[in-house]
């Protein structure tokens, strides 16, 4: 079976890596961690395509391994040491007495280092998913495959989106601007001469997105009574508000087991009756509409197979995942998890290839003949 | 199918409506010029067309738009997508999506046609502006004259019955505005779109026209087919001039009209003199000078001498590197390597606050440079930055442009007021070269004779000067040399009438009419004659 080049549904591939994140954030095991990453990284460098955002999950590996540090150089700086195996003292500074009980500097120990370096290694797992997920999935189609209920969401998310690198730029241009009168200004005024006209600037274009998407006929609602509007609005954010505590109640552990199902069943009911509610008025199409067929269940499939496998090996057995510290030994790798990490994989054969631009034809205009 | 009826546009705050009793009509599958100079109420009227004027931008209409039969008292923007398209100034800021093919299919899917349809048109779309092979690309990525047929296509795909086009080709090179126009004309032509058009560069234009409206700027519009208009009218291109000039009748209104015409002047007319560039010391010189981002090299090893007296045209399509040589010439961008000399300093060493009195930069948004609230600020502020005597900047800008308002808001003056008071601010520095960025942009005539007359009497001075620009007229009446760029190197170099009269694209009309006559504005052919320059 030979799969045509496409894109991916970048909803599968969210749940796909919302599911590896759900799997990651039960264990603390750094070398089912870095298995975790590896199929991850596995994955986004053989299915990723060639725009811009693909390139952005090395930025994601930067800011995980910034995280790792991060945590293990304020634990060391900042912890108690108060009982293991020590590596090395760091000088200890006095500190006055209204800050008793912080400890600057001291004995660093190699258990207080783990544990920070472990759970460091969690959390940059964690960002390694989110920034999988980015580079798989056009993050502007993901928004454009919302139910129609939230179109106007949507689009605000993609302007926005937009705007940000405009910004950055309008940013640039200023302060290279700013250089031709001499750039005497300092301080205050300094950042004045720059935020005045970038802001001039944003709100300049805004406008005229504003009035461009205006005239082509952006939130061409028809007719919708007031009630029916209102009643759309309560159930969506009443939805997404039990859909978040649900959530928070699946993956936070120490929560009562029956929040977290409740809300997440109570959200979801919700969220569908505002849906269907305000999806009844819309009349408005998709172009070339992502399918989901058989490659998107798949991949999905394997992120929620993941997740739901972890949650309940953490439960069945939560030292599996967590390896001991006290006493002080090399991690085991455990078979099963391990078994779900790699099943992972899976979207790097399941999903199809996506297509790649041609090569830019250069534009070719007459030469003009001196 | 677009009809005013005594209609009367008011802006809160305004001391006078901007538009007043309009009556007016424009029958359907017309190609409608809309001219005036620049605040006398082109935008508002084109606005006015869908509501976006005053649904969008507030201020009170009295009387009646309607189009197509809808009023668009009680239709808003959104309920006339389906009738108007309207295509903005900055296509980029308009864009809503990030790659054509979605822009294409934005407004079709805010009308909800089903997807197969959406599917055709598209396709039709692409073919129809040309852009089938960049079907796939990021907006940003296009070419400046892609990126406008690509906001002219978004608004097509959902078949509107008229078009407003808002100075369509005012960022474009001479080649890609022909693209443009030559769109639009199959539009009229092929499928009956009324197209209601702005634009500053009538040469562009006129030629296409059915109809041609004019704003003379009280408020009131006057309308008529455009032989008319112009016979009476003030604003003319080149071509409309020379028509006057030598008393033709009809007017021509294309450079193939007045080709036919003026077989008797071109006889009458003398071997023009050859007047030899002013050659003054030289004032900079850049050798080698290499500008790259990353793997793109904007200017490729490129030499250039400007000298004092002298004002210099740099050419060249979109993209063509004259920003970055200009930034780089001025030591505030970007220089990979190469060399610049202006009186054995280097203006990138010496730090910005000396760059400035050595190279002075306009740049092509000419509003990054300023943030005080008033224009006296802002001068006052420059006479600080240069170390002169308060006052200095001040009497230079009464000198550049007379009558600018010291009080008012640098946002609230007009492109030709806010390009001298940058430029005022600039020349405070008393540098011994003067570079502009596309100083032209969304200039009308008459800023862009008084730009002429200022670089003129700069060069006169000793000032170097040197602009880049897509306007060949302006680069025919003011400039002694022109350098045309392209991919980031230097193609051709040399005096004027010798580089624009070499090539089609770049001949200004006058010299397209009486070629192979050298001659290049009209104001030469009156001198010639011993006729009075036109206004």
């Amino acid at each position: 079976m030979s799969l045509l080049p496409r894109a991916l549904h970048p909803m599968a591939w969210w749940v796909w890596a919302l599911g590896m994140a759900t799997a990651v954030s039960r264990t603390t095991n750094p070398l089912l961690i870095a298995v975790l990453v590896a199929v991850v990284g596995y994955v986004v460098v053989v299915r990723r395509g060639d725009a811009p955002w693909a390139r952005a999950f090395s930025a994601y590996l930067v800011l995980g391994l910034v995280v790792v540090l991060v945590r293990v150089v304020f634990n060391a700086l900042l912890g108690a040491g108060v009982d293991g195996h020590v590596l090395f003292t760091l000088p200890q500074a006095g500190l006055p007495g209204w800050a008793k009980g912080i400890h600057l500097g001291g004995p660093v120990l190699a258990e207080e280092v783990l544990a920070a370096a472990y759970d460091g290694l969690r959390l940059a797992a964690l960002l390694c998913c989110v920034g999988a997920a980015n580079a798989l999935a056009n993050p502007k189609r993901a928004l454009r495959s919302l139910p129609p209920a939230l179109y106007e969401v949507g689009v605000a998310v993609v302007v926005a989106l937009t705007i940000a690198p405009q910004l950055v730029d309008s940013v640039l241009r200023v302060r290279r601007a700013r250089r031709l009168r001499g750039a005497s200004a300092k301080g205050l005024r300094a950042l004045r001469s720059i935020a005045i006209p970038v802001l001039e600037d944003a709100l300049s274009r805004s406008l005229m997105l504003a009035a461009a998407m205006d005239s082509r006929g952006y939130g061409r609602a028809g007719e919708v009574p007031r009630g029916l509007r209102r009643a759309t609005a309560a159930l969506v954010l009443g939805g997404l508000l039990g859909l978040c505590l649900g959530l928070y109640g699946l993956l936070d552990a120490t929560a009562p087991r029956v929040l977290g199902l409740g809300a997440l069943a109570v959200g979801i009911a919700l969220c569908a009756g505002g849906l269907v509610l305000g999806g009844r008025r819309i009349e408005r199409t998709t172009y070339r509409p992502d399918p989901w067929r058989r490659p998107e269940w798949l991949v999905a499939g394997t992120g929620v197979v993941c997740a739901l496998v972890m949650v309940a090996a953490s439960s069945y057995d939560p030292l599996l995942l967590h390896p001991s510290l006290y006493p002080l030994r090399w991690p085991d790798l455990p078979l099963l998890p391990l078994a779900v990490v790699l099943l992972g994989l899976l979207p790097a054969v399941a999903a199809p290839l996506p297509v790649r631009a041609r090569a830019a034809a250069p534009v070719g205009r007459v030469e003009v003949a001196a | 199918m677009i009809r005013f009826a005594g209609v009367t546009v008011t802006y809160p705050d305004a001391a006078a409506p901007t538009l007043r009793d309009v009556d007016l009509h424009v029958p359907e599958g017309e190609l409608c010029v809309v001219l005036g100079r620049t605040g006398a109420g082109k935008s508002t009227l084109l606005g006015a067309v869908n509501g976006l004027v005053p649904h969008f931008t507030g201020g009170t209409l009295a009387g009646h738009v309607t189009v197509d039969g809808r009023d668009t008292r009680t239709h808003p923007p959104r309920e006339l997508a389906d009738v108007v398209g309207v295509v903005g100034q900055d296509p980029l800021a308009g864009f809503v999506t990030d790659t054509l093919e979605e822009e294409l299919a934005y407004g079709m899917e805010q009308l909800g046609l089903p997807p197969d349809l959406m599917r055709k048109r598209v396709e039709e779309t692409l073919d129809l502006l040309g852009l089938a092979d960049v079907r796939g690309r990021a907006l940003a990525d296009l070419s400046g004259g892609q990126q406008q047929r690509a906001a002219i296509g978004a608004v097509l795909t959902t078949h509107p019955r008229v078009l407003v086009l808002d100075e369509p080709t005012s960022a474009l090179d001479p080649t890609a505005a022909e693209e443009v126009l030559a769109a639009i004309t199959r539009l009229v032509h092929d499928l009956g779109v009324t197209v209601l058009v702005a634009e500053h560069r009538l040469e562009r234009v006129l030629q296409y026209a059915d109809r041609v409206v004019h704003l003379p700027g009280d408020g009131t519009v006057t309308s008529g087919p455009p032989a008319l208009m112009m016979a009476r009218g003030v604003l003319a291109p080149p071509v409309v001039q020379l028509g006057r000039l030598a008393g033709w009748d009809p007017l021509p209104l294309s450079v193939r009209d007045a080709r036919r015409m003026a077989g008797p002047l071109r006889e009458r007319l003398p071997v023009p003199p050859v007047v030899a560039a002013p050659s003054g010391a030289e004032a900079l010189r850049a050798e080698r000078l290499v500008v790259r981002y990353g793997d793109v090299v904007a200017v490729r090893e490129v030499d250039l001498r400007l000298r004092g007296g002298q004002v210099c045209g740099l050419m060249g399509r979109n993209g063509a590197g004259k920003s970055s040589l200009l930034w780089a010439l001025q030591g505030a961008g970007r220089r990979s390597s190469g060399t610049v000399d202006v009186g054995g300093r280097d203006p990138a060493a010496v730090g910005s606050a000396a760059a400035r009195r050595l190279v002075g930069l306009v740049p092509q948004t000419a509003a990054d440079l300023l943030y005080l609230e008033t224009v006296a600020a802002e001068l006052a502020q420059a006479d600080l930055e240069s170390h002169r005597p308060a006052g200095t900047a001040d009497g230079l800008l009464a000198r550049l442009l007379p009558g600018v308002d010291r009080g008012a808001h640098p946002r609230d003056l007009s492109e030709g007021q806010r390009l001298a008071l940058v430029l005022a601010i600039q020349l405070a520095a008393a540098p011994g070269v003067l570079l502009l960025d596309e100083p032209t942009r969304g200039l009308d005539y008459a800023a862009k004779a008084r730009l002429t007359t200022i670089l003129r009497s700069l060069a006169a001075e000793g000032t170097a000067v040197a602009v880049s620009t897509h306007d060949v007229e302006f680069v025919a009446s003011t400039c002694d040399r022109v350098v045309v760029m392209a991919e980031g190197e230097v193609v051709a170099d040399g005096p004027t009438a010798d580089v624009v009269l070499a090539s089609p694209t770049f001949a200004p009309q006058v010299a397209k009419v009486l070629s192979p006559r050298p001659w290049l504005t009209v104001a030469d052919v009156a001198d010639a004659l011993d006729l009075p320059r036109p206004a």
